[in-house]
């Protein structure tokens, strides 16, 4: 059985993207050369003229990613740092985002825009940030962000299938360090659910991105100490699971969501709302948050970044404080 | 102990008047009931109590002045006095926690009468007092884990009552070997409905209602009282009343008993071939409780003034909520009133309670426009009242001169 990272899960699933469809083609800076994390490595060797090199301009690579969908092409898109991909929102959130309720259901754009994110790696404040919150707002755009190398080989193909813009996020910090025993092809999997990835009846954890593995390495220190967290893996930001999170949350009446986006406005609120709503009358204590503070960049300052970041630390605090009320 | 201070009764208030003390040093005091009355240049109002307990020191004396958060008097507070005292600047230390982004779920405290609306919900649906349970959360609170372990210890007490073994702990077996699944195991498993096990209160409830509409052929009949001069009395007297919240309830019982006085059939009882009238008026009172409905009974009720039957039916209800009704409390009634009005209802139709011969409730008190004498309209407080009755042991006739007599009692109050 082979173990592999997330990056190389992304980049098998590229491959084989690119070998199975001729309509595939890859479009973003230096993927020629193989991007900066190296997540299109031989792929233009291996498709010549699928790999395409564009001029370092976000609006243009989502707009010609736009326009290559309206075309029948299932062009794949990376913005090399997430935090550059505001420059294309307009393209994103007011045109992809509505094409097909605009043709009434007639037409559809089948494309995917991949982008890493997420801080930790001393990227400063161009090179960490988490944006999710802004996309997940946006109806029409899926938003999917996995933890583990098997759902990133899954949910890019869904991803790759699926007929609607598809945000897929990649946590930077994750593409080396997290590897996981994968074998044959990915599993059949889809957009829109969560996955409930570790039981206990004492409070209930969810999560996303790297802070999903620093909450299972808090729950795995916390059952030393007879603290069983429920931990949810919410992969898909938009459309949430609303089902899975309501599931998790009744499990154990105590709700703690951890992201390392700022907690203004974050997704946190969201998840919290829904809870609030249809699940108030088996909350057995206040929800709680874990969030990075409302501040505009992340730090570059090894020591400040970890003061901004939630890790397993302050994820381990919160639980004690919860499982205790 | 605990220090009330002066509160501050609306903007720009600076200072307050302490007009009475409604307790006194070693009264009992529950939690928000009234402890003294205060006025100030804006309001006059009476300072409910933040704490359980009983009175300590009275700190300011009837009549004298002090500025706001002047300590007024000292509480001895019981040991599970619910909530903690309002936090001042100082009251939230910074938690040692290094999430400082994310707020502690409260300050720290006696959190014993602090529910989750999942342990309400459990306790409420299970029929568990939380007042008995010493939480395991923080500050005494009750956890849904501890209302569970409760409802878990049940389940296994009522199967092995059953003789059901206990599903969580099942036999070690010889390895290899398969057993099958005993059918026994869908007690209450059904994704459509929940399954609630009766209590013996509410298993008697039901045989009572049974015996009684089966046995007894009940006729009903109401009359509409104008009791504006009952409404008038009531907020008089009740603004001097003391101990007790005056309600029209002991107004209503009163009148019902002297009623009954002219009326001797429905003060009765039937017993197989006899009917047994009583020269005593042991009025039953219904109470709702978080059990189901209690029928406790004030004896000799035309012996007790309004205010008499206000603070025994006060006893007989804060008995009833507690669980706490002796076995002579509930029986020998002669004749039952039902507050219906408590509920909002204004009209509704009682079921006797066997044996006796009648029953009559009393609506809700409603303002609504009438035509009085002179062909004028006036906007009266009407309500109504509705009799139901054995059949067998009077008629129409008597049971509609009761209740007009009634009536006319009740308009001449005030």
């Amino acid at each position: 059985m082979a173990e592999v990272s997330v990056l190389e899960a992304v980049r098998e699933t590229l491959d084989e993207a690119l070998a199975s469809d001729d309509r595939v083609f890859l479009l973003g800076q230096d993927l020629e050369a193989g991007g900066v994390f190296r997540a299109t490595d031989g792929l233009s060797g291996k498709y010549p003229g699928r790999v395409l090199d564009t001029p370092l301009a976000e609006s243009s690579i989502v707009g010609i990613t736009i326009g290559a969908a309206h075309y029948g092409q299932r062009p794949i898109a990376e913005i090399q740092f997430a935090d550059f991909i505001h420059a294309g929102f307009d393209q994103l959130c007011s045109e992809a985002s509505r094409w097909s309720w605009r043709t009434r259901g007639e037409q559809y754009l089948p494309m995917v825009v991949r982008t890493p994110w997420g801080g930790g790696v001393h990227g400063g404040q161009h090179h960490s940030q988490s944006i999710e919150a802004y996309y997940a707002h946006m109806p029409g755009i899926k938003v999917v962000a996995p933890s583990f190398p098997a759902d990133y080989r899954s949910l890019l193909k869904a991803a790759i299938a699926d007929p609607n813009p598809v945000l897929f996020l990649e946590h930077k910090r994750t593409y080396r360090l997290i590897r996981q025993e994968v074998e044959g092809a990915p599993a059949e999997d889809r957009i829109g659910h969560s996955r409930i990835t570790r039981r206990g009846d004492d409070l209930t954890v969810f999560a996303y991105g790297m802070m999903l593995h620093e909450s299972l390495a808090a729950a795995e220190e916390l059952a030393g100490d007879g603290i069983e967290c429920t931990v949810v893996d919410l992969l898909t930001l938009n459309p949430l699971d609303t089902e899975t999170i309501l599931e998790a949350a009744r499990a154990t009446g105590k709700v703690l969501i951890v992201h390392e986006d700022t907690l203004t406005g974050g997704l946190g609120g969201e998840i919290a709302g829904i809870i609030a709503e249809q699940a108030f009358e088996d909350l057995d204590a206040p929800i709680r948050r874990i969030a990075a503070p409302d501040i505009p960049p992340m730090p570059f300052h090894e020591a400040m970044e970890s003061a901004f970041m939630p890790d397993k630390v302050k994820i381990a605090a919160a639980a004690r404080d919860l499982a205790a009320y | 102990m605990a220090t009330i201070t002066m509160p501050q009764l609306g903007e720009s208030v600076t200072e307050g008047t302490v007009l009475q003390w409604l307790k006194q040093p070693g009264d009992t005091v529950a939690l928000d009931e009234p402890i003294c009355e205060i006025e100030t240049e804006k309001v006059t109002a009476e300072l409910p109590s933040p704490f359980e307990g009983a009175l300590g020191e009275i700190l300011v004396p009837e009549g004298e002045t002090v500025e706001v958060d002047a300590p007024l008097c000292t509480i001895l507070e019981t040991a599970a006095s619910a909530p903690e005292p309002a936090p001042g600047p100082a009251a939230a230390p910074e938690p040692a926690s290094v999430a400082a982004e994310a707020p502690a779920p409260g300050v720290d405290g006696s959190r014993a009468g602090v529910y989750s609306p999942v342990v309400q919900r459990l306790a409420a649906k299970h029929e568990i007092d939380l007042t008995a349970i010493a939480g395991s959360g923080r500050g005494g609170r009750v956890t849904r884990k501890d209302v569970q372990a409760i409802i878990d210890e049940r389940e296994r007490e009522a199967a092995a009552a059953d003789g059901i073994p206990p599903a969580a702990a099942p036999l070690p077996l010889p390895e290899g070997e398969v057993v099958p699944t005993p059918e026994i195991a869908t007690v209450a498993a059904s994704d459509a409905y929940d399954v609630v096990p009766l209590s013996a209160t509410r298993r008697k409830i039901g045989e009572n209602m049974v015996r009684s509409t089966t046995e007894a052929p009940q006729a009903w009949m109401m009359v509409e009282a104008d009791v504006t001069g009952l409404v008038d009395l009531r907020a008089r007297e009740r603004e001097r009343f003391v101990g007790v919240d005056l309600t029209y309830l002991p107004y209503f019982a009163s009148t019902v008993a002297h009623t009954l006085t002219d009326f001797p059939e429905l003060n009765a009882r039937w017993h197989g071939d006899e009917l047994r009238r009583y020269r005593r008026v042991n009025l039953g009172i219904a109470i709702a409780t978080e059990r189901g409905l209690v029928v406790p009974v004030v004896p000799n009720a035309r012996d007790l003034s309004v205010a008499g039957l206000a603070r025994r039916i006060d006893d007989l209800v804060t008995r009833a909520h507690a669980g706490k009704l002796r076995l002579e409390d509930i029986e020998e009634g002669t004749f039952t009133v039902n507050n219906t009005g408590a509920f909002g209802s204004i009209a509704s139709k009682p079921i006797v309670n066997h044996p006796q011969v009648g029953i009559v409730t009393m609506e809700r008190v409603v303002r609504r426009p009438i035509v009085v004498e002179g062909d004028a309209i006036a906007i009266r407080s009407m309500m109504n009242v509705a009799l139901s009755f054995d059949h067998r042991a009077l008629d129409g006739a008597e049971a509609g001169g009761f209740l007009a007599a009634l009536k006319e009692r009740l308009e001449a109050l005030g």
